[in-house]
């Protein structure tokens, strides 16, 4: 169709850049064989072409999205962009090239390979924020609610909202350790914010206490005659456990260490140092 | 006693209530309130049995004034005893939610007292999460059998949900190993709940923020096993209730031995973890699929088929609806296939009015093919090189650990007379289906 399948392009890793790719292969009639981000190794017999992030051309294009494919549509592309899928940058352009030609009606076509995958990635981090939506545990620290997590996908931005009505008095922050992103908290206003680690002070003997109590409630409510590990673990699978108050005698070691003062700091949208 | 002991006591006596489910109700914070609830339900942990701990599953008091046979907290049995203060309760409740451990409070409790002081009690509770703290958090509370009216109205006002527990599924088990309980006193505040329900829907269209009475629906459990009653008794209960009283959720929980009790059955008896796991896989067919009791089960066949799921022994019986086209079937015959279930069916019907289905197409709208082969053809032809021999059709109709105890119990016949000509047999010929409700039907 296309006579240059043999070309990749690099972008800046924003959502706006990937939209540029988009841009680009229209304007210049080529189909990339795979999107990368800058510094990621590839074998030299492609030929490479770095796209500039230009906010003209990407809001152009976010802008006939909802037009031409509809708003379902940009809400499932913006999720794929979230997802640990390696390759979801080529496949996002893809479906969205498809989209372009067949209309609203792609999101229907479950059977194309294309929207398929994308389906199936998207249901992945949709099923990994539901889950993290409980399995959170967060640490009074100082008046603070911190939690830290290490989810596969990028699920901050979906968690936001839920914990955000969830808890509107309080000061709150969770930790990707995973992106390195914390989403943070205080009474009405939220952010997403890089970070680049956390040091927490020690938790005191009313936070050691509910831990406890925790773990005793946990410990009581199996039913012994009925013990199904297998059933718990495929339930909650096990990378979640490092995080979680009941595994575990007390608090995951990071939150154990350092001074009382960064906990201040990172509600102001700092970096603690 | 501290509130670590307490804890412990009273989780201990409330871990037989199954129910620890949070769904039902979209609920928004109140102002300058803390808490919320999705509609979904979210679970927070699981138990080592495998079982979702979505709220803080305590008793008020283990303090009973009954001797239910079969209850760990009757009066008569020697354990220790424990009973919360409303405040202490509310206090653990936030303090777990702000942690995110729970999603809210499953409150029930043992008799102190008479039902009435017990319930003036939960609501003590309640009120003060509801009111002091402004919890819009999820609440579910036990209504206690003979409490007041007027109680369970206020109650019910609080929670979200509601239940009052069955117990057992007939009069005569009742009799029998409840002897404080009657038919009559479970059913009554049941219906009274259900009726309020039906008001206050009124209410709220009449006027936008009439408070609204357990939002979430009522629930009940029912205990599998202590009592010889059988799987379509159960199940025709379980389908008048959904009907008449028009509840959530039934669940259901197998007999743990925790007393010995010549009216019981032994306690070394295993629980019957297989039969409640088949009646569950009935309960979904009945509220998810449009099947109703009668199709399941019948007066000849009293219970369900230890090796086989409820929907695919329907089916093996019923082969005159099969085989279905994918392209073309409705959906809710769509549903009636062994391996579609309601997602896959979703996706079926909505893929189709793009393209034409096969088989390969079916894998990635996540049906299982597996056990679905046997039942649909794509376009009029069934999959390529079917066989329907005995061996392949119990592989993948049955699960792998009911497929060995069903080895366990028949063995394979080592010997066979060779043959030059033996040809497998091929779907569609009609002694293909009698060969195949042969080998799975008529197993016990």
């Amino acid at each position: 169709m296309f006579d240059e399948p043999n070309l990749i392009y690099i972008y800046d890793g924003s959502f706006d850049g990937l939209l540029c790719c988009v841009f680009e292969s229209y304007d210049k009639k080529e189909i990339p064989a795979d999107i990368f981000l800058p510094g990621t190794s590839h074998t030299i017999l492609f030929e490479v072409k770095k796209i500039t992030t230009d906010v003209r051309k990407s809001n152009r294009v976010l802008l006939s999205i909802p037009q031409k494919i509809g708003l379902p549509a940009l809400d499932f592309v913006r999720h794929a962009f979230l997802t640990c899928f390696s390759q979801k940058e080529l496949y996002i352009l893809l479906f969205l090239r498809l989209g372009y030609r067949y209309g609203p009606s792609i999101m229907n076509m479950l059977t194309n390979d294309i929207v398929n995958t994308l389906v199936k990635v998207v249901k992945h981090l949709n099923n990994e924020s539901h889950l993290l939506k409980g399995f959170v545990r967060f640490s009074i620290l100082n008046n603070v609610l911190v939690a830290e997590i290490e989810p596969k996908n990028y699920v901050l931005p979906l968690l936001t909202q839920h914990f955000c009505e969830r808890y509107p008095e309080e000061n709150f922050l969770i930790y990707d350790r995973t992106h390195s992103m914390a989403l943070v908290y205080r009474p009405y206003q939220s952010a997403v914010i890089p970070i680049d680690d956390l040091e927490l002070p020690e938790p005191d003997k009313e936070e050691q206490a509910f831990c406890e109590l925790w773990r005793i409630f946990y410990d009581t409510i199996a039913i012994q005659g009925r013990n199904n590990p297998k059933c718990r673990q495929s339930h909650m699978p096990k990378r979640y456990w490092k995080y979680m108050t009941e595994f575990g005698s007390a608090q995951p070691k990071s939150l154990l260490r350092l001074e009382k003062s960064s906990g201040t700091n990172f509600l102001a949208g700092e970096k603690p140092s | 006693m501290d509130v670590f002991e307490k804890l412990k006591i009273l989780t201990d006596a409330a871990k037989y209530d199954v129910a620890c489910t949070s769904s039902g109700v979209d609920k928004k914070t109140a102002a300058h309130g803390i808490g919320n609830a999705a509609a979904s339900g979210i679970c927070h942990s699981f138990s080592a049995d495998g079982r979702c701990i979505s709220l803080l599953k305590v008793l008020m008091t283990n303090i009973c004034a009954y001797d239910c046979k079969y209850c760990v907290n009757r009066k008569s049995n020697d354990t220790p005893r424990a009973s919360f203060a409303p405040r202490e309760l509310a206090e653990l409740t936030i303090n777990f939610y702000r942690r995110n451990y729970i999603e809210g409070l499953f409150l029930s409790s043992g008799v102190l007292k008479n039902p009435d002081y017990t319930t003036e009690q939960m609501i003590e509770t309640l009120r003060i999460l509801r009111e002091e703290y402004r919890f819009s958090g999820y609440i579910h509370a036990k209504a206690i059998p003979g409490t007041d009216d007027g109680l369970i109205a206020h109650l019910g006002m609080l929670a979200d949900r509601m239940s009052v527990n069955i117990e057992l599924p007939s009069q005569n088990s009742l009799q029998l190993l409840a002897p404080d309980k009657s038919k009559h006193s479970i059913l009554a505040p049941m219906g009274y709940i259900q009726q309020q329900i039906q008001e206050n829907s009124t209410d709220i269209i009449k006027y936008r923020h009439a408070p609204k009475f357990v939002p979430a629906g009522q629930s009940t459990q029912m205990i599998i096993g202590a009592t010889p009653d059988t799987d379509f008794q159960i199940l025709n209960l379980t389908e008048s209730l959904y009907k008449k009283y028009k509840l959530k959720r039934v669940f259901f929980s197998a007999y743990m031995p925790v007393t010995e009790n010549t009216l019981l059955p032994t306690a070394d008896t295993k629980p019957p973890l297989l039969r409640e796991h088949r009646l569950y896989q009935a309960d979904w067919l009945l509220r998810f699929y449009g099947f109703t009791a009668n199709e399941l089960l019948d007066q000849h066949h009293q219970n369900f088929n230890p090796y086989i799921d409820p929907k695919c022994n329907w089916a093996l019986n019923h082969m005159n609806f099969f085989p279905m086209d994918i392209n073309r079937a409705s959906y809710s015959d769509l549903l009636r296939v062994p391996g579609i279930g309601v997602n896959s069916a979703k996706k079926i019907v909505t893929a189709r009015r793009m393209a034409t289905l096969n088989f390969s197409d079916l894998k990635k709208l996540g049906v299982v093919v597996k056990r679905a082969q046997y039942f649909v053809t794509c376009g009029g032809k069934a999959l390529d090189g079917l066989k329907i021999t005995q061996d392949a059709v119990l592989q993948s109709l049955m699960s792998e650990k009911t497929l060995g105890t069903y080895h366990e119990n028949f063995p394979k016949q080592k010997w066979e007379q060779l043959s030059l000509f033996e040809q497998p047999l091929m779907l569609p010929p009609t002694s293909s289906q009698e060969d195949l409700l042969q080998c799975l039907t008529s197993l016990t």
